[in-house]
């Protein structure tokens, strides 16, 4: 039997998995190379967005003007949380570097707060929506897909095609080894800080379009970031990657047969199970 | 080329080398060998930046570099070798050697690294072949693999740690015949830290002990083996061994 329903369902769950593949690639970047969780990252992609948002709605820039430059801000808060936070607890117990950058996530909050007011800001732009056959597509959403598939695809090339990038897949694996093959960490640290930075602002531009920006929508997209990584195996941007459609297609199709909400509670669940399961994610490798 | 001198280091109360001084010749290959323990690991990691020495001097071509971060020292013109090869096994063999080429060379062109990777390579007899992994190489291909990332780098000085641990006998020679071209066709001054004595002493010019982090003997092959301290500290099969091999070369 054939059913319409379930197929926009089922590629609704394909484009919200784009999106949240791009988000987990960039927790997963930061992770695989400096070994420390950046907790605060959904509320880094918030901070882009409130830049999208006074660049666009406020000095009135254009969309494509204003998208670069939130995303040089992010990837630039990306750096400082680096050199401020990060730096000084390299070699610190693993929980305090999760308090840290927990505290940072509090920060940021609190300054968007003071800063921005609680009240519920968008770009006002109305993105159409696409029907296809009897299907009702968002705009906005294969917009995201199709950007966030862009940007890990750059991602990629530039992991497995420049020495920098083969370097940040490498310090991943033996990290005491490199400084002995003539590699400054601290730089490679940096640049993965900044790459990790610039996809959350890549992920701000784009979900901007989508939800409203308020000091606590880190929340909305933090604890599934998390969960997708560590379903993945934690700092694995492939099992991240598979990851993000294996959860994004629960929650939508899971969401077509009762509420959305209940597609949220399927995914946990799924989440929870796989946990007993897999403690060290679906894609572990053998260590 | 290398001159060190009243090189100490110390872990809390502990001396792991103490007032260490020597000096290495351009072309030389100088043996470095001592019981477990003696600081040859200690004075290795000092030597590459792994470590900052507590006090002393370590010149190298007229210029001080104790205390220097590993990635400058690589710079300057000192590779290293490990004991226990650690390669990165999610890249593939070639990525691995021109990676250290990149990097060891203070990132050079894309075909300057590439280059250095493939002459270092050819070197050590392992294949050149861009898609080649490194999960087929046994014991003696990880050694040469090491030997391979440290070439790259396009050292003056190799530090070459162990590099006949796990090896067998055939291997050992190819792996002390190596060394030797190394030194004869690039020109590589080389220091070579080493347990199994034997193959040590036919193939370096001079030989420097420690014992307990300190100096107790420096000279010709012949003359080490025949020191009373160094017998004393290498009691036993290791004693008669070294001064077996001495005696061979003499």
């Amino acid at each position: 039997m054939f059913d319409i329903y379930l197929l926009e369902a089922g590629i609704n769950g394909i484009l919200l998995g784009g999106v949240l593949a791009l988000l987990a690639l960039g927790c997963n970047l930061v992770f695989g190379v400096i070994d420390v969780v950046w907790i605060c990252y959904a509320e880094m992609i918030m901070m882009g967005m409130y830049g999208m948002f006074y660049l666009v709605s406020v000095y009135h820039w254009p969309f494509l003007l204003a998208a670069p430059v939130a995303i040089a801000l992010v990837g630039i808060i990306g750096v400082l949380l680096h050199l401020i936070v990060i730096a000084p607890l390299l070699n610190a117990a693993p929980i305090n570097q999760l308090l840290a950058t927990g505290g940072v996530l509090a920060f940021l909050q609190a300054l968007a707060t003071v800063l921005f007011g609680i009240d519920f800001r968008n770009l006002g732009i109305r993105m159409p929506v696409i029907e296809v056959s009897d299907m009702y597509l968002s705009y906005a959403r294969l917009l995201a897909f199709g950007t966030a598939l862009a940007g890990m695809i750059a991602v990629y090339l530039f992991l497995s095609r420049t020495y920098t990038g083969t370097a940040i897949r490498a310090i991943s694996q033996d990290r005491q080894i490199m400084p002995l093959m003539g590699v400054d960490s601290r730089k490679i640290y940096l640049i993965t800080s900044l790459i990790g930075g610039s996809l959350a602002g890549l992920a701000a531009c784009l979900l901007v379009l989508q939800y409203d920006v308020h000091p606590f929508i880190g929340l909305t997209f933090g604890p599934i970031t998390f969960m997708i990584c560590v379903l993945g195996g934690l700092g694995n941007m492939i099992g991240g990657f598979v990851a993000s459609f294996i959860f994004a297609e629960i929650i939508s199709v899971g969401g077509l047969y009762m509420d959305l909400e209940w597609g949220y509670v399927f995914a946990f669940v799924f989440f929870i199970v796989t946990m007993f399961v897999r403690p060290r994610g679906l894609l572990a490798r053998k260590s | 080329m290398l001159e060190v001198s009243g090189l100490i280091k110390r872990f809390g109360g502990f001396t792991a080398v103490s007032n260490v001084s020597f000096k290495v010749e351009q072309g030389e290959i100088l043996g470095l060998i001592g019981p477990n323990g003696s600081g040859k690991s200690t004075t290795f990691n000092l030597l590459s930046g792994t470590l900052a020495p507590t006090a002393g001097t370590i010149r190298f071509m007229g210029q001080e570099i104790g205390g220097l971060p590993p990635y400058k020292i690589i710079n300057r013109g000192i590779g290293r070798t490990f004991q226990i090869p650690r390669p990165f096994k999610r890249l593939s063999l070639f990525e691995n050697v021109a990676l250290a080429g990149y990097y060891g060379q203070g990132q050079p062109s894309r075909t300057q690294a590439f280059d250095a990777a493939e002459r270092a390579l050819d070197m050590v007899g392992l294949t050149t072949d861009r898609k080649a992994g490194i999960g087929g190489l046994g014991a003696a291909g990880l050694k040469k693999l090491e030997l391979a990332k440290a070439l790259a780098t396009q050292p003056k000085l190799l530090l070459a740690d162990e590099s006949l641990g796990g090896l067998d006998e055939a291997e050992m020679d190819q792996a002390a015949d190596m060394l030797r071209r190394i030194r004869a066709e690039l020109g590589i001054t080389i220091i070579w830290v080493e347990h199994i004595m034997g193959v040590l002493m036919r193939v370096v010019d001079r030989v420097m002990v420690l014992d307990h982090g300190e100096k107790i003997a420096e000279g010709l092959p012949a003359e080490v083996s025949a020191d009373p301290r160094v017998v004393e500290v290498y009691l036993g099969t290791d004693a008669s061994e070294v001064q077996a091999a001495a005696a061979e070369r003499a």
